[in-house]
């Protein structure tokens, strides 16, 4: 026999010696283990509803950020700054993917909040795309420093981030160094930067 | 694991962008949003003096003298030679190190002051200021409502849009571009003044060289050419603090200069040019008729006596457009009938159209109820306008949202059709969805479609609409398929590193080519993070500043969460400072007093304290700022509104201290703060105001000065404080 049923005949044996009676009370015993189940889905249930609806307002107020025409439809290519504004750490390719569940089947160019929201909310609610902890992007840093320097030249990491992985734009890489370059030194040094820019995120 | 690493880091480097770039997105919102709700608190201080004008007679004790001082002035009777006479007499000391101008002008003189403003910080003398002005209004008269260019076979027009007093954004204009001469024509498209410190240097230089090549040189009309405008946002007072003696003559003379300012420019019969915008009912044949500087501030109608409003009733029976105005409308005859507009050139206009005659002001604005008693108490039983419209008598108000009272539109009058016209232009913004709908947020003008401007541009053969009056994050922006483009010129308009400013070149090609540029304080070029953080911070304190205004209310609203949520007042058992609420409850109940239309769920961590369980400390958004100096014996709700309006408090202080000693007499100040307040709705008792001015009075024989007055009322933001010290 099972461990519970062992259990449940347990206790209908010593009710049924304390008071005579079988069924009836067996069967209110399975009634409340019954209800106390329903009761923990219940609680459970609107627990993942509060948390749903909470995160149907952060995908609101994210999406809102960028519908400048307030009609629920944002630009298709602002979507990628929105996912990631809500916490989210995708990479170009698992954008891509994402943006073919969302867009229409004739892409317009905009995308609407009828079909960004079922698609964000399953993926805040799966947790997908988390971001990198601080510790792994320091070794990312530390792949790419192959002398292990300490530091990288930032000949070195333009080449990297413009011809390695999704590359980056010319704009984007410019942006990056002017913030990563130290100005003294003219050098990135990796641990500072990674240090400075992931205090962000908290 | 090259790649991997790579990947990596690029995807991690994104999201920290994506994360800028929202900050950057709300904090824009956020300086639009309360620039936005600032202008519509404008229209509440010049119906304030609206509501003086018209009901003197009511407001118990106020003497005429009071109320004249708030009354348009009524044009100097002194002849235009009799003015220039008098401006000669005044006397320039010997002393005075900066440019002395003589008419006509010379390349010497715009050279002299440019050089005066750039490096030497001079200012112009008054006298020649009035000079300037007295010129540039008589020039001004000569030229029509719409100015017609054309590039000639070589000329390349340059477009700059609003510059509000940022003179190192026009001196980079002319650096990067060159100075306006026969050879490099500019037109500058409304808003040289308010908001900047330097708007007195800019008008200057414009009409100097308006002067000086009044066929390259031209400059279009803006929202903010409105005295009404400048009271509030800093104009009037920076002609007042750098001319001390001569100030209120300067101001007069630039009432007129602007109204004569013309309303639009078009290029080669294919470019329009206007500040605002247009709206469906923009018609510009009936604009070039109009007498453009009867209107002197596009937030209120001409001045309309009694007499002249009883009138209208008349007109309305008659149904006949009196012969008028000395050009005479051409091609207009306006017949009214009961609820419609014919007009010869555009076939009839449905009554749907006359709604957007109307801008309405959202949720009620408790002056306008106010407004609405009185004016009908004073109409002798004559039908007041009771939906949204504009009466005679105030400018935009909205109907009595309580009230059943039939209603009975009244026509509007020729006066408020030209009126109107003018508004549009000056007023309206662009929107993508068609339609033409009363622009809300700014409470006046429209907000045109791309079918609007399809049907202007086709009505009148245009190519293209440029205009300005909106911030652009690049300078420029383009909308409505690239046939209308966004032109502004005051880069690090909101704060430094907030945008950009741009200005065009239109060749005869009329392919624009855009330049753009930024002003910066600082050499060394600042990240982009550091940008927003810097722009960020300054948005997130006007928004707390914001909600210290409104204090009370805010409170209110969140105790009434409270109770809701819990279903019974909370005990003691939890402080007063660390009582909570939803993040949803907190975001309705701010939204709701603020009406700021705000991304409130993001913002939150940026205002608040989360408790553990992550509601919302709702006090905590207090904590961080308190008064500059204790004020004792004051209720705090007085407190509390007196900070709120302390900048139209200064405004009428200003007006009413006519020999700029700074001090005001304390019957006036009481008087002041009667009217204000009745108008307000808010009823403040005589005995607190009296005690309050008595606290401040510090033994001035009965005169308050009014700048510890408000002084008193700024708020320290304590982090401020903090690094002080």
């Amino acid at each position: 026999m099972g461990k519970s049923q062992c259990k449940q005949s347990y206790i209908t044996t010593s009710l049924l010696e304390l008071t005579g009676k079988t069924c009836v009370i067996s069967g209110k015993e399975k009634t409340v283990s019954w209800q106390r189940e329903k009761n923990k889905m219940a609680d459970e249930k609107e627990s993942a509803e509060a948390m749903i609806s909470e995160i149907h307002k952060q995908i609101t107020d994210a999406f809102d950020v960028f519908d400048h025409e307030f009609n629920k439809t944002v630009d298709v290519r602002e979507v990628g700054t929105i996912i990631r504004s809500l916490g989210c750490c995708p990479s170009e390719g698992e954008l891509h993917d994402l943006l073919a569940e969302i867009e229409e089947e004739e892409p317009t160019g905009y995308i609407r909040f009828e079909k960004f929201l079922p698609t964000m909310t399953k993926v805040l609610m799966e947790r997908r795309y988390r971001p990198i902890p601080e510790d792994v992007l320091l070794r990312a840093f530390e792949v790419l420093d192959q002398e292990k320097k300490g530091h990288l030249e930032p000949e070195e990491l333009t080449k990297y981030m413009s011809e390695e992985g999704e590359p980056f734009t010319q704009e984007e890489m410019e942006e990056m160094l002017s913030a990563a370059v130290d100005p003294d030194k003219n050098v990135i040094l990796y641990k500072d930067y990674v240090a400075m820019m992931t205090v962000e995120d908290n | 694991t090259a790649i991997k690493a790579a990947v990596l880091i690029q995807r991690w480097y994104r999201r920290y962008m994506a994360r800028i770039e929202i900050r950057r997105r709300y904090t824009w919102s956020i300086f639009q949003s309360i620039e936005y709700a600032g202008e519509q608190d404008q229209l509440q201080l010049s119906s304030f003096f609206t509501f003086m004008l018209d009901n003197f007679t009511h407001l118990g004790g106020a003497s005429p003298d009071l109320i004249s001082q708030f009354l348009e002035t009524t044009s100097d009777p002194m002849k235009e030679e009799g003015r220039a006479a008098k401006y000669e007499k005044i006397e320039v000391p010997d002393s005075y190190p900066g440019p002395r101008l003589s008419f006509p002008l010379t390349v010497a003189h715009t050279n002299a002051l440019l050089t005066a403003f750039k490096q030497q910080q001079q200012q112009l003398h008054a006298r020649y200021v009035l000079q300037l002005l007295h010129e540039t209004k008589k020039f001004l008269k000569k030229l029509p409502n719409i100015i017609h260019l054309s590039t000639s076979y070589t000329k390349e027009i340059t477009i700059c849009g609003d510059l509000h007093g940022k003179l190192d954004d026009l001196l980079l204009i002319f650096y990067k571009n060159g100075l306006p001469s026969t050879e490099n024509p500019y037109v500058f498209n409304g808003d040289f003044v308010d908001r900047g410190k330097k708007s007195v240097e800019i008008i200057i230089i414009l009409f100097a060289f308006l002067l000086l090549y009044p066929n390259d040189m031209h400059l279009n009309r803006g929202n903010h050419e409105d005295h009404i405008m400048n009271l509030r946002y800093g104009f009037t007072k920076e002609v007042m603090q750098k001319y001390r003696s001569h100030g209120r003559e300067i101001l007069l003379l630039l009432q007129d200069v602007f109204s004569l300012l013309p309303l639009a420019t078009i290029i080669d019969n294919k470019v329009l040019i206007v500040h605002g915008g247009i709206s469906d009912m923009t018609d510009l044949d009936y604009l070039a008729s109009i007498e453009r500087h009867r209107f002197k501030s596009a937030l209120r109608p001409p001045r309309m006596s009694i007499d002249s409003s009883q009138d209208k009733g008349r007109r309305q029976t008659k149904g006949q457009l009196p012969a008028q105005s000395s050009d005479g409308h051409r091609s207009i005859s306006t017949r009214f009938s009961s609820n419609h507009l014919v007009k010869q050139s555009s076939g009839a206009l449905s009554s749907s159209s006359s709604s957007s005659l109307s801008s309405s002001i959202p949720e009620s604005r408790r002056m306008s109820d106010i407004q609405e008693k009185d004016t009908s108490m004073t109409s002798n039983g004559r039908h007041q306008l009771h939906h949204r419209s504009i009466s005679p008598t105030g400018i935009l108000e909205v109907p009595f949202l309580d009230s059943n009272v039939t209603i009975t539109p009244r026509v509007p009058s020729w006066e408020e059709m030209e009126w109107k016209q003018i508004v549009d232009l000056l007023w309206s913004d662009p929107k993508n969805q068609n339609g033409c709908t009363p622009n809300s947020f700014r409470g006046g003008g429209c907000y045109f479609g791309p079918d609007v401007t399809l049907r202007l541009l086709k009505k009148y053969q245009l190519k293209m609409l440029i205009r300005s009056h909106e911030c652009k994050q690049e300078g420029y922006e383009l909308c409505h398929d690239g046939q209308v483009i966004t032109i502004f010129s005051a880069s690090n308009y909101y704060e430094e590193g907030s945008n950009r400013g741009a200005y065009i070149k239109l060749g005869p090609d009329l392919v624009p080519r855009f330049f753009q540029y930024q002003v910066s304080k600082f050499t060394r070029r600042m990240t982009l993070q550091q940008r927003v953080s810097v722009a960020e911070g300054s948005a997130l304190k006007s928004l707390q500043e914001k909600l210290y205004a409104h204090r009370s209310e805010l409170i209110a609203a969140f105790k009434q969460h409270d109770i809701s949520s819990t279903g019974k007042w909370h005990s003691s058992n939890v402080l007063e400072d660390y009582r909570t609420v939803s993040t949803s409850d907190w975001a309705s109940a701010v939204e709701s007093v603020l009406r700021l239309d705000l991304p409130w769920r993001t913002l939150r961590s940026r205002l608040v304290r989360l408790a553990p369980d992550g509601s919302v400390e709702y006090m905590s958004c207090f904590e961080d700022l308190h008064m500059g100096q204790p004020i004792k014996e004051v209720t705090p709700s007085l407190v509390e509104t007196l900070y709120r309006y302390r900048t139209d408090l200064e405004i009428i202080f200003n007006m009413i201290d006519k020999d700029h000693s700074g001090l005001i007499s304390m019957e006036e100040f009481r008087q002041t703060w009667r009217l204000f307040s009745s108008h307000l709705h808010t009823h403040v008792d005589d005995a607190a105001i009296d005690d309050l001015a008595r606290s401040i009075d510090f033994n001035k024989d009965g005169s308050i000065d009014f700048n510890e007055f408000l002084e008193a009322f700024r708020v320290v933001h304590k982090l401020d404080s903090k690094e002080k010290h």
